[in-house]
């Protein structure tokens, strides 16, 4: 058997892509993932992506922030150091109203985007696994796993007949790293 | 998706011919891929020469204290405060952009929520330095922060508005760079993948390895709503909060409940006039006048008019309530504004503020970039001296007429303002030639649907109806990018 590990299919529209998609389905051809330069609407259902459960994160993150503003002021001010103001009453709801807001936005946004760099794996100086140096440019990649999927050469037809610009037999998994 | 059609009545967001998506990648990255021209350089070194200005005049104050400004003991907030106002206030554009145009669907951001987002950062670095250097004493910022202490675990003042103040903008400025640095990751990852060398060493760093997978893109278009979703409260909260560093005190002219609205207009007001003001430059300067048409200018103009017009109608509501209101200190307060001795400078906001923005009701004027440009700057000065107003003339005068003052800025004072919007400069014409001014995987988003070749092959398919289609031509007239002779044949 080859060496080939990859099978790239690289469309130079995203509407062909999508007809690359459906044949390679059609045809119970795995795809391992694709690459596009920008969002696609729609495909993460047919290639299983599940939705986003980021939302209900970004919630709790929220509550967290709003909690911790609430009990952190009330032991400032009502337990910790109660300052007697005009005899109000030491721990003034409405006045921690705004700053509770903000503690949640805080919290909540930063909850969020830690989570989706956590979920997705990206972090500072992360060494980028990239299959095709044109898919942040203006090339939408569809990835086939060569080993799983036998006849490569259906493979090819199947991707130039949807409209691939190139079909790529790649050795390696990822060119960007030595 | 992308093979939806747009209606053709909607005006092309992306004009010119045989655009594809390598040359929108090409256009956006020749200042970030090439050296700088000229004109860049003349603006970069202008821009250094105010920041080294602001470098001297801040030195200045902290060697020498608070006492090197003009303030006396009547006046003891002035310029310090308007900049710091006029600078959060012109950091509110763009998050409205990035976030409040999002969730409105509003597909025309695409193109300018990139600098936008970046001029409200820079704008909020400035706001920011202000409050650090009005302290006084700089090195003991951190005590406006709830931080356990050696004084007997004394607190800040949790009612306090600038404490609240303290918190809306720290979580404004970071929450706003986490939208733009997700934003602008696969941007950076276009840059990654097409540079060589160091560049590409560092831009690898930075890209924190995007790929551009299916669940990365799914994921990234969930937390850009939900960013937005939480982001446009918070930029309402931010001036609201701002507003009431005046409205909770008790002095005439500021202890009104209009301010929170009002603050937020007028933020909203000067943001977009700033935007409009380096845009208009920007897309001359770097040839992005196919990204960011005349639609994109005509759009910030009319919520330039509607924003102008809420801030006119505030300015008027509290001339009303002054009198209405029976207190005779809030009467003086706003006759003194109106005639006292800096009625100059209440006469000047009121021309730039409500009366010259109007203009901008005639299209003629709405769609000429030389007016809008100048109007923007009109707009600019106008939100400065609406703070100064606000601030200066309700404390020279104040409940003793023995202690009635005039104020007049040092040319430290001048020197801290005029340093940091060298400051400003300096940083936004770093950032075009370090990262892409508009981004790029959002208006390749639009390519398909929303551009002005899609709209002429649509036409020419000729399945439209044709009062629409003469409706979308006339439409196009504005234009300054759209070769007109291509629709005089249809």
């Amino acid at each position: 058997m080859s060496n080939i590990k990859y099978i790239l299919g690289s469309f130079g529209d995203p509407d062909e892509m999508l007809t690359g998609i459906k044949k390679l389905q059609d045809n119970n051809i795995s795809i391992y993932d694709v690459y596009t330069p920008m969002p696609i609407h729609g495909i993460e259902a047919k290639l299983g992506v599940k939705r986003s459960r980021l939302d209900i994160a970004a919630f709790f993150f929220g509550i967290t922030g709003t909690i911790t503003m609430l009990t952190g002021v009330y032991l400032a001010t009502a337990v910790d150091w109660p300052v007697n103001i005009g005899g109000k009453t030491h721990f003034a709801f409405p006045d921690f109203v705004p700053i509770t807001f903000e503690l949640t936005i805080l919290f909540c946004a930063f909850g969020l985007v830690g989570s989706y760099y956590a979920s997705t794996h990206l972090f500072p100086g992360r060494a980028p696994r990239v299959m095709d140096l044109r898919a942040t440019d203006d090339r939408f990649v569809i990835a086939i796993d060569a080993k799983q999927n036998a006849e490569h050469d259906k493979i090819d037809e199947l991707l130039k007949s949807a409209g691939a610009l190139e079909v790529k037999h790649n050795e390696r998994k990822y060119i960007s790293y030595e | 998706m992308a093979g939806h059609n747009e209606s053709i009545l909607r005006e092309p967001l992306i004009t010119g011919k045989d655009i594809t998506y390598a040359r929108i990648t090409e256009e956006i990255l020749s200042p970030v891929e090439n050296k700088p021209n000229k004109a860049w350089w003349i603006g970069f070194i202008l821009a250094l020469c105010g920041a080294t200005l602001w470098i001297v005049s801040v030195g200045y104050t902290f060697w020498f204290g608070i006492g090197a400004w003009g303030l006396n003991k009547t006046v003891g907030w002035a310029w310090d405060i308007t900049g710091f106002v006029w600078w959060v206030g012109i950091g509110h554009a763009g998050t409205l952009i990035s976030a409040v145009l999002l969730l409105f669907r509003q597909n025309w951001r695409n193109s300018i929520n990139r600098s936008a987002e970046a001029m409200t950062i820079f704008a909020v670095i400035c706001a920011a330095t202000y409050v650090v250097s009005h302290m006084g004493r700089p090195w003991l910022a951190y005590w406006v922060l709830p931080l356990p202490n050696q004084f007997g675990s004394l607190w800040v003042n949790f009612n306090s508005p600038l404490v609240w103040d303290m918190f809306a903008i720290s979580t404004y400025f970071s929450v706003s760079l986490l939208f733009w640095y997700t934003g602008l990751l696969p941007d950076i990852a276009t840059i990654r993948d097409r540079a060589t060398g160091v560049r590409k060493k560092v831009y690898t760093i930075f890209s924190f390895g995007w790929s551009g997978s299916v669940k990365t893109w799914q994921r990234f278009e969930a937390v850009s709503l939900i960013l937005a979703g939480i982001s446009t409260p918070l930029v309402l909260s931010v001036h609201t909060i701002v507003s009431m560093d005046f409205a909770t005190s008790v002095i005439p002219g500021w202890h009104t409940t209009i301010f929170p609205p009002y603050f937020v207009a007028g933020a909203i007001f000067s943001g977009f006039a700033m935007v409009l003001t380096l845009l208009l430059v920007v897309r001359k300067v770097l040839g992005l006048e196919n990204y960011i048409t005349m639609f994109h200018i005509e759009s910030m103009n009319k919520i330039i008019i509607l924003t102008g017009s809420i801030v006119g109608v505030a300015y008027l509501t509290e001339l009303f309530i002054a009198w209405y209101s029976g207190s005779q200190y809030e009467l003086y307060a706003f006759q003194n504004r109106i005639a006292g001795p800096f009625a100059w400078a209440y006469w000047l906001m009121m021309t730039c503020n409500v009366i010259s923005p109007q203009l901008l009701w005639f299209k003629k004027i709405r769609t000429n970039i030389a007016a809008t440009w100048v109007l923007s700057i009109v707009v600019n000065i106008g939100m400065w001296f609406e703070r100064f107003v606000i601030i200066v003339t309700s404390l020279h005068r104040d409940y003793l007429p023995s202690s009635w003052t005039m104020f007049s800025p040092t040319w430290v004072d001048v020197g801290v303002f005029v340093g940091s919007i060298g400051v400003f400069f300096t940083l936004f014409l770093l950032f075009l030639r370090v990262l892409p001014s508009i981004a790029i995987a959002e208006v390749k988003m639009i390519l398909k649907s929303s551009s002005e070749q899609t709209k002429l092959k649509l036409i020419k398919e000729g399945n439209l109806d044709k009062e629409h289609v003469q409706e979308y031509i006339d439409s196009l007239e504005k234009f300054d990018s759209v070769k007109q002779e291509e629709y005089a044949k249809i």
